[in-house]
């Protein structure tokens, strides 16, 4: 493959990025679906922030098995989707939206008790991070560069004669 | 040929990853889970459901209340019955609770719980005011509730098959006493008694009488202590040599500060009947109020709050009355005119007693029982259990670390299969789901407390089992699980120990004998118990209130 000055780097380097997010997204699913004993009510159950009320509400005995699953469905959505390069806008989309809510439950915000944090944040943490290299990947899309969209890909970015 | 290869490499090698985070996740998962359960096994710890009792069916016992103050109010709530004064205050408790978006379920739980088969007949207080407040808020026109004013009156009315006891602690015995010579079921604060000599009466009372007789050591129903009995007569912590409780409080309510009533007078306080057997003093609403702090009426750190930590353990170990005991302490936190000591440190030895042992036979035996106590500081201290193989903690919850020089657990800590750090058992009843080995996360929301609301969608209080317990065993014969026994090991225990603070000396005890062994230069023993010392530090009781 020639690296021109189209990016070629660039993109590679969103492909790295994009296989890392979703190695990082399908191992916190897979560690949850495996464990039968897995909830995350302690998560919700302490929230703090403006949406407080909101993740509160999710902990009621009705609808904390239905979050349970809804999350790890969307953690190895996420996964699947980043890792294989298929559906990939979709899954960088809801890597996104699931990654603000982790962030908007214990927001790293002045005033606030940092739960479970092994660094030292000030508005901007590993989650806020995350998410804005989601958009990064909705934007661009790299699965026809590494992924199973390259086998039925028409343009190959690739020109180069075939040797025999 | 290289071109091909390349391209299924591009297209198809994100397959392989995906394979390989998959199989690291649930392999990692599942053995996690393997080792866990291989662990549990091992142990084999039961942890015990709810105990069932059997309905407390026909015609409503009729109650009566003798001493409606702080706690006699809280004891009719667990029986279902609330002042318009709790509940108003409650509902305000409430709004500026939702305002501050701060959980608050006090009044919710109240009314979640289950309703018990009891109607509060009657009330005996020497305090005017409380009287006529259980008399407004528990009677209707067609039930009212009567007011007695003595017990005796109450006791030998025929109106009443049950007594609730919480008064002083001085007059614990003789009303005991005088309910059960009538066949009157009794229901008794701790601890039992105030003397050594009353602690024999009550029991030969207790013994000779066809009434149910409970003592109010609610914490016998807490589940996580039937699991620990479990878990100690299995030998998992090993030989347990040591053993710490504790008492920390720093507020003045912690201290027996308690609030002084504006209605209190010699008008509305039967000043006399309040002093029975103690000191012939003047009118006095700091010792009326706060009668805790002197000997003439209560018994201290000793009698107030070992009694609590001592009970509990022998509720989990059986281990009876201490062969003997040394205790030391003073007033160094809150002199305010009391003469009972606000730190306190008392050893128990127990150099008979074992809970099993991992080791070559006869090595290991014997364990002392340390109770350390201050009212000036609130640092929370754990109930820990020491053994050989093992260290437990003691709370609602449970947890259990191995100890790294265990000989049970040698070859598992060796094969890195536990450490020495790391909990192997933690069991949170409030908690759905058993965790082998628990977590930091876990463990951090299970100290937050975030748990406990879903013990079937509701907290249940302990002090409602304790006395649903005793009604079913009124109604439906059985036993109650603080009984006499227990109730005269407590009690017996708390006065060594405050004997041996006020005589600076040991205390022993004669299990065969069953007395305390006669004192070199000491008559009688409830005569130093008694004795009521000049207060140390002095000040006002309107100070005290201010501070």
């Amino acid at each position: 493959m020639t690296t021109t000055s189209d990016g070629g780097g660039l993109r590679r380097s969103i492909t790295f990025l994009r296989i890392l997010i979703g190695w990082h997204f399908l191992y916190e699913g897979i560690v949850k679906v495996y464990n039968p004993d897995w909830t995350s009510f302690g998560y919700l159950a302490s929230a703090q922030g403006p949406l407080k009320p909101v993740f509160q509400s999710m902990t009621s005995e009705a609808i904390l098995p239905w979050v349970d699953t809804l999350n790890w469905a969307a953690l190895i959505f996420v996964g699947v989707t980043l890792i294989l390069g298929v559906f990939e806008r979709a899954g960088a989309l809801a890597g996104f939206g699931l990654l603000m809510l982790y962030y908007l439950a214990h927001p790293s915000w002045p005033g606030m008790e940092q739960v479970n944090t092994e660094g030292s944040y000030w508005i901007v943490n590993k989650n806020l991070i995350e998410a804005v290299a989601c958009l990064v990947l909705f934007y661009q899309p790299t699965g026809s560069l590494f992924g199973l969209p390259r086998l039925f890909s028409k343009n190959n970015p690739t020109t180069k004669t075939e040797l025999s | 040929m290289s071109w091909t290869r390349r391209e299924a490499l591009l297209g198809l090698g994100s397959i392989p990853i995906l394979g390989a985070v998959w199989w690291a996740g649930a392999s990692g998962t599942v053995g996690k889970k393997r080792e866990r359960e291989a662990i549990l096994e091992r142990l084999n710890i039961q942890p015990s459901l709810p105990s069932a009792v059997p309905a407390i069916s026909g015609e409503p016992v009729r109650v009566g209340i003798i001493g409606f103050g702080i706690r006699g109010e809280q004891l009719c709530r667990s029986l279902g019955y609330a002042t318009d004064e709790w509940i108003a205050a409650m509902e305000e408790a409430e709004a500026l609770a939702k305002a501050e978006g701060r959980p608050f379920t006090a009044l919710t739980d109240f009314r979640a719980q289950e309703p018990l088969n009891v109607r509060i007949t009657g009330v005996c207080d020497v305090f005017d005011t409380q009287a006529e407040k259980a008399i407004r808020s528990f009677g209707t026109p067609e039930q009212p509730v009567k007011r007695y004013r003595t017990y005796t009156d109450m006791i030998q009315s025929g109106e009443v098959e049950a007594v609730v006891i919480a008064t002083p602690d001085h007059w614990h015995a003789p009303m005991a006493i005088e309910a059960l010579r009538n066949d009157v079921h009794v229901y008794v604060e701790k601890p039992m008694t105030h003397t050594v000599a009353e602690t024999y009466e009550l029991k030969e009372a207790a013994l000779n009488s066809k009434a149910t007789f409970q003592v109010g050591h609610q914490h016998r129903q807490t589940l996580s202590f039937k699991t620990a009995q479990d878990i100690v007569d299995k030998g998992i912590l090993g030989h347990v040599s040591l053993i710490t409780t504790n008492t920390n409080r720093n507020d003045d309510n912690g201290a027996w500060n308690y609030d002084i009533h504006p209605e209190a007078s010699p008008q509305t306080i039967d000043w006399e009947q309040f002093l029975g057997s103690a000191p012939q003093i003047p009118f006095n609403k700091n010792h009326f109020f706060r009668w805790r702090k002197w000997w003439a009426y209560g018994s201290g750190l000793s009698g107030d709050l070992l009694t609590h930590d001592y009970d509990r353990l022998n509720c989990v170990l059986n281990m009876g009355i201490p062969r003997s005991v040394m205790a030391s302490g003073g007033i160094y936190t809150h002199r305010d005119g009391r003469n009972v000591p606000d730190v306190l440190q008392a050893n128990f030895e127990f150099p008979d007693f074992s809970t099993g042992s991992s080791q070559k036979p006869g090595k290991e035996r014997g364990m002392t029982f340390t109770y350390s106590a201050t009212l000036g500081n609130g640092l929370n201290r754990p109930t820990m259990l020491m053994g050989h193989d093992a260290s437990m903690e003691l709370g609602n919850r449970l947890t259990i670390w191995p100890d790294g020089r265990s000989t049970r657990y040698a070859e598992m800590l060796e094969a890195g299969k536990m450490e020495p750090g790391s909990p192997i058992y933690h069991y949170n009843p409030a908690a759905t789901a058993l965790d082998g080995v628990s977590s930091a996360t876990s463990q951090y929301f299970a100290d937050k407390g975030l748990m406990w609301t879903y013990v079937d969608g509701k907290r249940v209080d302990s002090t409602f089992l304790h006395m649903r317990e005793w009604l079913s065993v009124i109604r439906n014969g059985g036993q109650v699980s603080c009984g006499i026994q227990e109730g005269f090991e407590e009690a017996i225990s708390a006065h060594m120990a405050g004997l041996s603070w006020k005589l600076g000396r040991r205390i022993e005890w004669d299990p065969q004998g069953e007395q305390i062994i006669p004192i070199e230069g000491v008559e009688d023993l409830d005569a130093v118990l008694l004795e009521s010392p000049p207060g140390v530090g002095a000040l006002a009781p309107d100070v005290v209130a201010s501070l």
